[in-house]
């Protein structure tokens, strides 16, 4: 049966991650995602054989997920940019070790301390590989509090399927939202785990690592995660379209910053101009096969983030020099209005209107 | 009638290691192998490695490895553990590994009181990246990052461990021993197997410290190097069991 039920963000992928089998968490405090803390060092102990641990540091909760991952459990960690930051060393060993896991980064400002306020500064940590090594990590980034329960279940489902770290990317607004959520029972798919150290009975042993100091060996790992890779470049990236054959000017934004765009461009449609919105959904692999068409037919990419822009430059990637990509960006943890984002759009419009004559 | 009174444990691969002449890990390997010989835990045994000279131990034991990062063995068998709380879960760990990189890590582990099983291995210096000093690097001990010798108002005092972890309410048996002669690796192989008896009990934390030799780093034959042990190392680290739940 489906519940429907108000909700906050984090409680959501709390919800989220039990009902997808999520045996163990670790974490440590920061905010904007402590309550997800508190809701599952509430809820976990009350399943049998799952485990909440407060960890005693940022890297320590992360190489806990490495220990569970490896024995085959569904793991989960959750932090904000900060503690992420710190998480970079453990998720590099993951990626090497190729074991499933799912991180939440509810992002705020930085760099440094920062502030708690929402951000989405963290992009190139999350895309372009935040620790050190060849490795890739799907980065999914929902938009509303129901997105952060279904794609919960998405990030586990890939994680396994994978073998690999999942990230799913809000931030400290999407975090903090109330918002009702249908609870849906999304079937969760079991993986065969013959990787998974549980003890050597009646096989031979098996070895989580990420070492491989044969310089050939090494090689031939890195292609084999390449070739992985490359698979979840095919198969799993997802995005929202909102063009159509008369679209002129393409908004790109994703998470909060797109639903801000969203409202901007109800507004700008009702003014009679051809305004879409391409938002990705997986941030890596990025949505490029989405511009691929657009490119040739539209007149203007306007790029939003809450950034200094970062994304821009995958857009920038995807369009390719065919049509001018412009950006704009708030950061800091200040959120645009939707009446600023429509002014913001009307004036890149005339630029480019200008640049035409 | 023949009878067998000597062979390699079980537990115990007959691959041949990679680790200098003199080396302690050696004889450390062997004891965690007989323990796990003898408790029969070979096919429940999850054994989590280091960042140091004893990285690929797992190519001399016959059981399920984890590879951890650098210090966070405490943390990787903190989430097997916890998954898996019928299973063996041990780390083996050197002195840059536990005692610098990794403190947060053990003393967190210790404290949580995690069922766990430490074999923390302390030859007061870093061996794998050629000899630099170690928290656990004796005062006046020349290394390659401490060439006029430990300085103590420069580079501050020798860390031990075990009594740090002595005042933690969440380990139950521990105990400081050395493999430095016969009779001492008799009482080491005790211990060690005392620590997994601990686990096996559901007592919580066990850890045992095994001073070993560094002939290579240190820049000694194996006998000097036996003998510096016994005469320097012993007198600051002293060989006692610190704990034990019995």
């Amino acid at each position: 049966m489906m519940e429907k039920v108000l909700m906050k963000g984090t409680e959501a992928i709390g919800v989220g991650a039990i009902r997808s089998g999520c045996k163990i968490y670790c974490g440590y405090p920061i905010t904007p995602q402590s309550e997800l803390l508190a809701y599952l060092a509430k809820e976990l102990p009350q399943i049998e054989g799952a485990s909440f641990i407060q960890s005693e540091s940022e890297i320590a909760a992360i190489n806990m997920i490495y220990g569970a991952a490896g024995t085959g459990a569904r793991a989960m960690t959750s932090s904000s940019s900060p503690g992420i930051s710190l998480k970079q060393e453990g998720i590099s060993y993951i990626a090497g070790a190729e074991l499933p896991c799912v991180i939440i980064n509810a992002s705020r400002g930085g760099p440094g301390l920062g502030s708690i306020q929402p951000a989405q500064s963290d992009y190139f940590q999350a895309t372009k590989g935040g620790g050190h090594g060849d490795y890739r990590m799907i980065v999914l980034a929902p938009k509303s509090v129901q997105e952060m329960y279904d794609y919960t279940f998405v990030a586990f489902d890939l994680a396994d399927k994978y073998r690999t770290p999942v990230m799913l990317m809000c931030d400290g607004a999407l975090s903090q939202l109330m918002e009702p959520v249908v609870l849906s029972d999304t079937k969760v798919v079991q993986y065969e785990k013959n990787w998974a150290t549980t003890g050597a009975k009646g096989r031979k042993p098996v070895l989580v690592s990420s070492l491989r100091i044969e310089p050939a060996e090494l090689e031939e790992h890195v292609d084999h995660l390449f070739e992985k890779y490359a698979e979840i470049m095919k198969n799993e990236v997802r995005y929202e379209s909102v063009c159509n054959e008369k679209t002129e000017y393409v908004v790109v934004a994703y998470g909060i910053m797109a639903r801000i765009a969203q409202t901007a461009i109800s507004k700008l449609r009702q003014e009679g101009i051809e305004i879409g919105l391409i938002r990705p959904i997986t941030l890596w692999p990025f949505p490029q096969q989405a511009f691929a068409e657009l490119s040739d037919k539209v007149k203007l990419f306007i790029t939003l983030e809450l950034n200094k822009g970062q994304m821009v430059e995958d857009v920038r990637l995807a369009v390719n020099g065919k049509k001018e990509v412009t950006f704009y960006g708030r950061c800091g943890g200040m959120l645009p209005t939707p009446d600023e984002i429509a002014e913001v759009i009307k004036s890149k419009i005339s630029g480019v209107k200008k640049c035409n004559k | 009638m023949q009878q067998v009174i000597f062979k390699r444990p079980e537990s115990f691969t007959d691959a041949f290691t990679h680790y200098c002449p003199g080396c302690g890990h050696g004889i450390i390997h062997r004891l965690v192998a007989n323990a796990i010989d003898d408790l029969q835990l070979r096919e429940k045994v999850i054994g989590v490695g280091p960042v140091g000279c004893s990285a690929m131990i797992y190519d001399y034991l016959d059981v399920d490895f984890q590879q951890a990062a650098h210090g966070r063995a405490p943390a990787v068998a903190t989430g097997i553990k916890r998954v898996l709380p019928d299973n063996i879960v041990f780390t083996y760990q050197g002195d840059g590994d536990l005692a610098a990189i990794g403190t947060s890590e053990i003393i967190h582990a210790a404290a949580r009181g995690e069922n766990i099983t430490v074999i923390f291995v302390n030859n007061a210096i870093f061996g794998m990246t050629g000899g630099q000093m170690a928290p656990t690097t004796l005062i006046g001990q020349k290394t390659q990052t401490s060439p006029y010798g430990r300085d103590t108002t420069k580079q501050g005092y020798p860390l031990r461990v075990s009594e740090l972890l002595n005042t933690l309410e969440g380990v139950s048996y521990l105990a400081r021993v050395s493999v430095h002669d016969a009779k001492n690796v008799l009482i080491a192989k005790k211990a060690i197997k005392r620590a997994f008896e601990t686990q096996i009990a559901k007592k919580g934390f066990s850890l045992v410290e095994v001073l070993s030799i560094c002939p290579t780093n240190w820049g000694m034959k194996p006998k000097a190097a036996i003998e510096w042990l016994e005469k320097e190392m012993v007198s600051y680290y002293p060989l006692q069991v610190f704990k034990d739940w019995r």
